[in-house]
């Protein structure tokens, strides 16, 4: 019987004892807490899981609205009672008060820096901004409702036709994740209270809440294009 | 060695009370063992399952004592209803594809595994790992909760298909609250299974320790995230899907229920729906479940035979780009499901191509492991002989995917038991025995003990034959036109296949009555088991580098290992044989050093 020889693995030489190598996994490398300790709240190396799984989160949901994308498209292609449906003007409104909201969250990003770099004494500023960010985005999801009552006055179910269904499936989908931002923006003010906010977890946050504003333009312009 | 206070993500403190340890547990080597737990409990409610569905094909008019116990309606004096059959059918698929091929090996192993083999404490998101085992402990007391109420579980089949599931109870025994329960038992599982897939994902990209580059992982950590990064699309898809269907039923919506159908002269009320639209989001999860049951055992299998074999694989690198092709292929081939659904031909052919392709890196995957077995001195054991079964098993249910593959000969074959034939070798039984080889493999660090080597070759042999005798006779059913979902085989040219039924019963038993040798070698190695060293199998990963088996609360005590070779550096001369762990900061003496 014949035999194969096969190569020895390869060892890495560096020096007399192996070394690893640069492109070496980061999970113990940067966790690290600055050097300086003047930054008690918010760590300049902080974990990147958060970081990482932000994005992963992100395109777990855009997979999911997909999904209601292909599913409305093909509803609309399979019968003749796609109607129309003209959508409730407040949308407008709640885009505005969405896209306001995002724009708290950033102000209010900027001034957690700053504080934190030890220039700006001003410790309730940071906290305030993001209660706006919240205010407005607890007032987004209030006006979705009021779409929701505005459309029921006009007799439109959930049941009514397809353009109905898919209206109230998605918009009821969307503000269900709008909420779910504003678990991690209570989140992210409770730690900042406690000092113990690390910056992935901020930019995790606001990371999800942009995507929510860009995440409900797209619903809206499909809505519009496709009702 | 770097010091453990460097790393935050993850961390938490040794539980102190019986819950927080044992039951809401935040530690991933408790929830690893509870996924098994479930995975295990699930594999014996869906065998058990199956043995009375096959009773009852061998033998259709016969009683089985106690089946009225089951069901209200569905049996009456012990015998089963063809409706019932139907459900038992559905039930078992669900459970076995959903609770037990997706959660032992990838849910299960993965979780306990992954965080070692990578060198990290714990997986980034504690909480969020222990929800999605509870949430999918959740999702199966749902599914099998309907069996109690109403009129018992749905009989539309794993797949579900519009517009049967859509219509409620007309459609038939559990077509109403057993389909509602089915859809948010799924749709509750997708939950737990991107809360996993988030957790997975994370811990390989970013908790990997000192020294653990992407291509320093064993092939095990790579086939987690491969399949991590597959749940996260494909369940994503699913979810929706499920939300819908539970809308038709509840809310009276026309997502899937299609215009004029009539039921018992009665017109049913939804109008417009698309019966294709819930294939197509079904099977856009459905064929990437298929390598999220099988990558997995890919990946335990790889690790199970380099240990075994000594020596790594002809390819490292190549085997993780085909698992990762497979990831990527496996949506591009869902269509072939639907070949005879009515989808535009073209589409067919569309979908065909890459079905074919997506067999390339399958065979170099194949071809990989037999180049690499070839003229090595395996060491036998259970692991590697189930290891070995595996391979074999993927093997023979993947050469009939050729003739599935082609339209043409898959609108002969579709309905017929040649199908059945092929899933269950090559996801269903193959799947499993990767689930056995990480079990024996692995038992040793998860509780310190060994498994009985002799009944666990003798739990090979007869799982082996076994799983063969039931399984290829099918193709043969379905080559003679044997349809499959049907409870009875009435028409003539049908008759003289029940003796081969009769036959697949008794094979059907016998294995199933051999996995009990499995559960009694499991409770007793348990807890009667010979004291497992920390290193039985001289392996090289993380996992054995453990400071004590096994592992400690933080897997690695006071230091987290720092990682100084690759994954499998067999066949060297080193202070402790003829390996060295990657842990180790040894330099070891190489063939070409030497020249």
């Amino acid at each position: 019987m014949a035999t194969t020889a096969h190569e020895p693995p390869k060892i890495e030489k560096h020096g007399d004892q192996p070394q690893p190598p640069g492109n070496s996994g980061n999970g113990g490398w940067r966790n690290i807490a600055p050097a300086n300790g003047k930054r008690p709240a918010v760590k300049d190396y902080s974990p990147p899981p958060a970081s990482t799984g932000i994005w992963v989160v992100i395109a777990s949901i855009a997979m999911t609205f997909a999904a209601f994308t292909s599913a409305l498209i093909v509803r609309q292609g399979s019968a003749l009672d796609w109607g129309h449906l003209a959508l409730p003007p407040v949308l407008y409104l709640n885009t505005l008060v969405l896209f306001a909201s995002s724009v708290a969250l950033e102000v209010a990003r900027r001034q957690v820096r700053v504080f934190f770099s030890g220039d700006n004494t001003a410790a309730a500023k940071p906290t305030l901004w993001l209660y706006v960010a919240l205010s407005f985005g607890l007032l987004f999801v209030v006006g979705q409702y009021v779409a929701w009552r505005q459309l029921r006055s006009q007799g439109l179910f959930l049941a009514t036709n397809p353009n109905s269904s898919f209206f109230y499936v998605l918009t009821a989908i969307h503000a269900l994740h709008v909420l779910g931002g504003l678990g991690g923006l209570v989140r992210v003010i409770r730690r900042l209270d406690l000092s113990i906010l690390r910056k992935s977890t901020l930019d995790a946050t606001a990371y999800y809440w942009h995507f929510m504003d860009a995440l409900w333009v797209y619903l809206l312009l499909l809505l519009w294009m496709k009702l | 060695m770097h010091d453990v206070a460097k790393h935050d993500a993850g961390v938490h403190h040794a539980p102190t009370s019986f819950i927080a340890k044992h039951v809401f547990s935040l530690d991933h080597k408790v929830i690893g063992k509870q996924y098994y737990a479930l995975g295990l409990v699930a594999a014996l409610v869906g065998m058990s399952l199956s043995w009375l569905m096959r009773l009852h094909l061998g033998w259709t008019n016969a009683a089985i004592p106690g089946l009225h116990l089951l069901t209200k309606n569905g049996a009456p004096g012990d015998v089963m209803t063809p409706e019932f059959y139907l459900q038992l059918m559905t039930m078992h698929a669900t459970i076995m594809v959903f609770f037990v091929l997706t959660t032992a090996p990838f849910a299960a192993f993965g979780n306990y595994f992954l965080p070692i083999q990578v060198g990290a404490e714990d997986m980034p998101f504690p909480h969020f790992n222990m929800m999605s085992f509870w949430v999918t402990f959740v999702a199966f007391l749902v599914l099998v909760s309907s069996f109690f109420v109403g009129t018992g579980p749905t009989l539309g089949g794993w797949t579900q298909y519009a517009p049967l599931s859509a219509l409620g109870e007309v459609g038939g025994p559990g077509e109403g609250t057993g389909v509602v329960l089915w859809a948010l038992s799924i749709g509750i599982f997708c939950v737990g299974q991107l809360l996993g897939s988030l957790n997975f994902i994370t811990t390989t990209l970013d908790m990997r320790t000192k020294g653990m580059s992407l291509w320093r992982l064993p092939l095990s950590a790579w086939a987690w995230f491969v399949t991590s990064c597959m749940g996260l699309t494909a369940f994503a898809v699913l979810m929706p899907a499920c939300i819908l269907l539970i809308l038709d039923h509840v809310a009276g919506t026309s997502f899937f229920a299609s215009s004029n159908i009539v039921i018992n002269d009665q017109m049913q009320p939804h109008s417009g729906g698309s019966t294709l639209l819930w294939q197509h989001l079904f099977w856009f999860f459905g064929h990437p479940e298929v390598y999220i049951a099988i990558v997995p055992g890919m990946g335990i299998v790889s690790h199970v035979l380099i240990t075994n074999m000594r020596k790594p694989m002809l390819s490292h690198r190549v085997l993780v780009y085909s698992m990762g092709t497979l990831a990527v292929l496996s949506y591009m081939v869902y269509g072939h499901h639907m070949f005879v659904s009515g989808m535009n031909p073209v589409s067919s052919l569309a979908f065909s191509f890459p079905t074919l392709v997506i067999t390339i890196p399958s065979t170099i995957i194949v071809l990989i492991w037999l180049g690499s077995l070839y003229g090595a001195k395996l060491r036998i054991n259970a692991a590697s002989l189930f290891a070995l079964g595996f391979i074999s098993m993927f093997i023979a249910g993947g050469v009939s995917g050729f003739f599935l593959a082609q339209p043409s000969l898959d609108i002969m074959l579709h309905a017929t038991y040649f199908v059945v034939g092929h899933f269950h070798l090559v996801m269903g039984v193959a799947a499993m025995f990767g689930i056995f080889a990480g079990t024996y493999f692995w038992f040793p660090k998860m509780y310190g003990r060994m498994m009985n080597e002799t009944l666990g070759k003798v739990h090979f042999w007869l799982s082996f034959v076994g799983a063969y005798a039931i399984f290829m006779p099918f193709h043969y059913l379905g080559l003679a036109g044997n349809v499959r979902r049907y409870q009875a085989f009435s028409p003539d040219y049908m008759q003289p296949l029940i003796p081969l039924h009769k036959f697949i019963t008794v094979a059907a038993l016998c294995m199933g009555a051999a996995q009990l040798i499995f559960v009694y070698n499991l409770i007793h190695s348990r807890f009667w088991g010979k004291p497992a060293s920390g290193n039985p199998w001289q392996a090289t990963s993380l996992e054995w580098s453990t400071p004590t088996t096994p592992p400690p609360h933080n897997n690695f005590g006071d230091k987290l290992p720092e990682v100084f070779h690759d994954p499998y550096q067999y066949g060297v001369e080193s202070s402790v044989g003829d390996y060295v762990m990657q842990a180790s900061p040894e330099k070891v003496k190489t063939e070409h050093d030497e020249a």
